[in-house]
């Protein structure tokens, strides 16, 4: 396999631009085609945590979602409103909410709750907490989301029991409990806010 | 295999009897005292986990040499019983066998046996396991029996945190330290052995009791337990003075935690500590700097045992630069 | 013919035994260490790579006669990184959960040395059947070494072996093999088991 080609400035170039504009074209058609089975696996995970923390809607909550401010100021910490409606009533609220107080820094929350402030269901959305401690929030791998369905945080104090509240923390991962129940509160806080009239029949 | 220690610097060597057996012997016994305190506070569990420990130690030791290294098994140097000891003192009183038995495993097979075994190995094997272990079952190794409430009780006992543990997570909680000292045993209880932890971190007092008759024997020198204490003490009060509600007073930061045994017991084991005086001090100083900050600012709460792994991959490098003068030859200040 | 049969079908095993490139080579660590937390994962990302390994081999052993030495890596490099970005959005459509599990690792392929290696050492200097069956052989034998891994550090971590539950453990597993210091475990004793054999295979011939 002798080398046909030498290397001059022209030959050199023109390959180059050759190989270049080949990949590119090639990757050009590949991005069309997935361009569409992409977004719709992005969309998908949403979709997913919403109908586990809402009860059973027929709208589309992402195209109605709302974005509203947190405690804390800047783009980085605003919450985000999905509204679930089944035959245009509103049956539910899902917030995206967030930590920074978990074991390892940031994470968010999804967390749905019903018109008059119950929890329907919660789930963390990225978290990554240390395995085998912090991760067990995971409802995959404990039960620890499952102590909050059905709970209205008007009588359910969002505080892990050494705190005197009414959560029973992981074990050994007090602080990450402590972290799921800063972000519901910061959740059920602008929930309370929350117009609710503002979201029937839009 | 039985005069393999005599090569090295240290002061021991004068004592020509010495041999693996005799200094290992001389570790057990200088660590009997904290051991029987332990079961004293923890009862039934410290006993089965005690024993557990060593004798599996000591027939992983016997298996793979056997069987594996097809060689004739050393266990009556007794460097596996004392691996096994030492292992069972930095583990909670309560936790399950099999859990030991994958710890001693990792300590003797990967900590020590994959090396070549005794002499050979560039990590303390016993921490090679305690380290595997409190990162592979996290909730087991960090729940710790409460002295003296339990003592009839191996897995159920009454568990709670130890003291670097409430300090740890109340900081965390944005807590005041003076606050948060109401919640954990005083200094004078602390150096007594009466709080939560493991069974090797009770009792400043017989460990430090242990560290003199080792001294004494000339089985360690003073460089590397005072060296640590020292930094620790010094680092731990630096800060102290900056931030007293931060950071916790020096005096705690000495009897908390494994900061005892592992100074005295763990970072004193010859095959995995520097040879020369100079390089002791330097080990021991890093060591009690590591411990600080990630007392401090790590995602733990207690530091020893990584503090003394690091700093054991540093030994082969600090041996090469800081080497002791050969006796007879070089330069004599005079 | 039956020679060249027998060449070709060398070519091929010896990337999957002699010339292991997990093994034996110590090539491509980075991948190899950060995505065998489950055999899924470690058999996804083999496969990923072989797949690069196969089609950029087979690109190169077509167009390295009409390339000019001194502009031959860029070219190379650009293959391979139109190929590794064609595996990355097609598994970012089509598999979401284990793109997400190897996240990072899919673009990094670019960089991964055993491609570039057979590249420059292999592809560029053969036919395109050959180079094509030792992109099969190296990829295959790359696939199998991250399986195992990842077999190995699933069932040793979790008690699962491909998801499905061995009942190793009653609750949790032995977190660390799953963790980074358990895969530079688990792999040095995969090495030195695999030098064993080599040395048992050999001393037997």
């Amino acid at each position: 396999m002798e080398n046909k080609v030498k290397s001059t400035l022209v030959s050199m170039t023109l390959t180059l631009f050759i190989i270049t504009a080949v990949s590119a074209g090639l990757l050009a058609v590949v991005y069309q085609y997935t361009k569409g089975p992409i977004k719709e696996a992005d969309l998908k995970k949403q979709k997913l945590a919403l109908s586990q923390v809402l009860p059973n809607f027929d709208n589309n909550p992402i195209a109605e979602a709302d974005t509203i401010p947190s405690d804390i100021p800047g783009n980085n910490f605003t919450l985000v409103v999905f509204p679930g409606k089944k035959d245009g009533k509103l049956v539910g609220v899902a917030i995206k909410t967030f930590t920074t107080k978990g074991f390892n820094g940031r994470f968010d929350v999804m967390v749905g709750f019903l018109p008059d402030g119950t929890i329907y269901n919660s789930m963390p959305l990225n978290e990554h907490e240390t395995p085998g401690l912090g991760d067990k929030m995971d409802p995959a791998k404990s039960d620890f989301t499952k102590q909050f369905a059905r709970k209205n945080p008007a009588t359910f104090k969002l505080k892990v029991k050494k705190d005197g509240g009414d959560v029973d923390a992981i074990t050994a991962a007090t602080i990450s409990s402590r972290a799921y129940c800063d972000a519901l509160q910061r959740a059920y806080n602008a929930f309370k806010k929350l117009d609710l009239k503002k979201f029937s029949n839009k | 295999m039985e005069n393999k220690f005599l090569v090295s610097y240290s002061p021991h060597i004068h004592n020509t009897s010495a041999s693996i057996q005799r200094i290992m012997l001389d570790v057990i016994l200088a660590l009997l005292p904290a051991v029987i305190f332990s079961f004293y506070l923890f009862g039934i569990g410290a006993v089965i986990v005690t024993v557990v420990s060593v004798a599996s130690a000591v027939l992983w030791e016997w298996l793979i040499a056997k069987f594996l290294m097809k060689r004739k098994p050393q266990i009556w140097d007794l460097s596996a019983a004392l691996t096994g000891l030492l292992l069972a003192m930095n583990v909670p009183s309560n936790l399950p066998i099999w859990m030991i038995l994958v710890g001693t495993l990792i300590a003797i097979g990967v900590g020590k046996m994959s090396f070549g075994g005794l002499g050979q190995n560039i990590f303390n094997p016993a921490l090679v396991g305690r380290v595997f272990m409190l990162i592979s079952f996290p909730v087991a190794m960090t729940s710790w029996p409460m002295p003296l409430k339990s003592r009839m009780h191996y897995l159920d006992a009454v568990t709670g945190a130890t003291p670097l543990g409430v300090i740890k997570e109340g900081v965390k909680n944005g807590e005041k330290i003076s606050q948060l000292m109401h919640n954990i045993p005083s200094h004078m209880q602390m150096f007594l052995g009466i709080m939560g932890g493991s069974m090797g971190e009770m009792a400043a007092l017989l460990l430090i009791l242990g560290g003199i008759y080792l001294l004494l024997r000339h089985v360690i020198t003073w460089h590397i337990p005072i060296s640590i204490l020292t930094t620790v003490f010094v680092f731990g009060g630096i800060l102290w003075l900056i931030n007293p509600e931060r950071y916790p007073d020096p005096v705690f930061q000495l009897l908390a935690g494994g900061v005892m045994l592992g100074s005295i017991f763990m970072a004193t084991d010859y095959v995995s500590s520097p040879m020369s005086p100079a390089g002791k001090l330097i080990y021991g100083v890093s060591i009690g700097l590591i411990i600080i900050i990630i007392r401090e600012w790590g995602a733990y709460p207690e530091g020893v045992s990584f503090a003394i792994l690091i700093m054991n991959g540093f030994v082969p490098l600090i041996d090469k630069y800081v080497k002791p003068r050969v006796f007879g030859t070089g330069k004599s200040k005079k | 013919m039956a020679e060249k049969k027998n060449k070709r079908l060398d070519i091929l095993l010896n990337g999957i035994i002699k010339e292991n490139p997990t093994f034996v080579m110590i090539l491509g660590m980075c991948p190899t260490l950060g995505t065998t937390t489950s055999a899924i994962n470690g058999l996804g990302m083999g496969i990923a790579t072989l797949f690069v390994l196969t089609m950029s081999n087979l690109v190169i052993s077509l167009i390295a006669p009409y390339i000019p030495s001194k502009v031959r890596i860029p070219s190379f490099i650009v293959v391979i990184a139109a190929f590794v970005t064609l595996v990355d959005l097609t598994m970012h459509a089509y598999a979401p959960e284990l793109y997400k599990a190897l996240g990072i690792f899919i673009p990094l392929i670019v960089v991964n040395c055993i491609i570039l290696a057979r590249a420059e050492a292999f592809a560029s200097k053969n036919g395109v059947i050959d180079s094509i069956l030792d992109g099969l052989g190296v990829g295959l034998g790359f696939t199998l070494s991250l399986t195992v891994l990842g077999a190995v550090r699933e069932f040793l971590g979790a008690g699962t072996i491909f998801g499905i539950n061995l009942h190793l453990y009653h609750s949790d597993g032995t977190l660390v093999f799953i963790l980074a210091p358990g895969g530079f475990l688990v792999l040095a004793y995969l090495i030195a088991l695999g030098q064993k054999l080599k040395k048992r295979i050999y001393e037997n011939n």
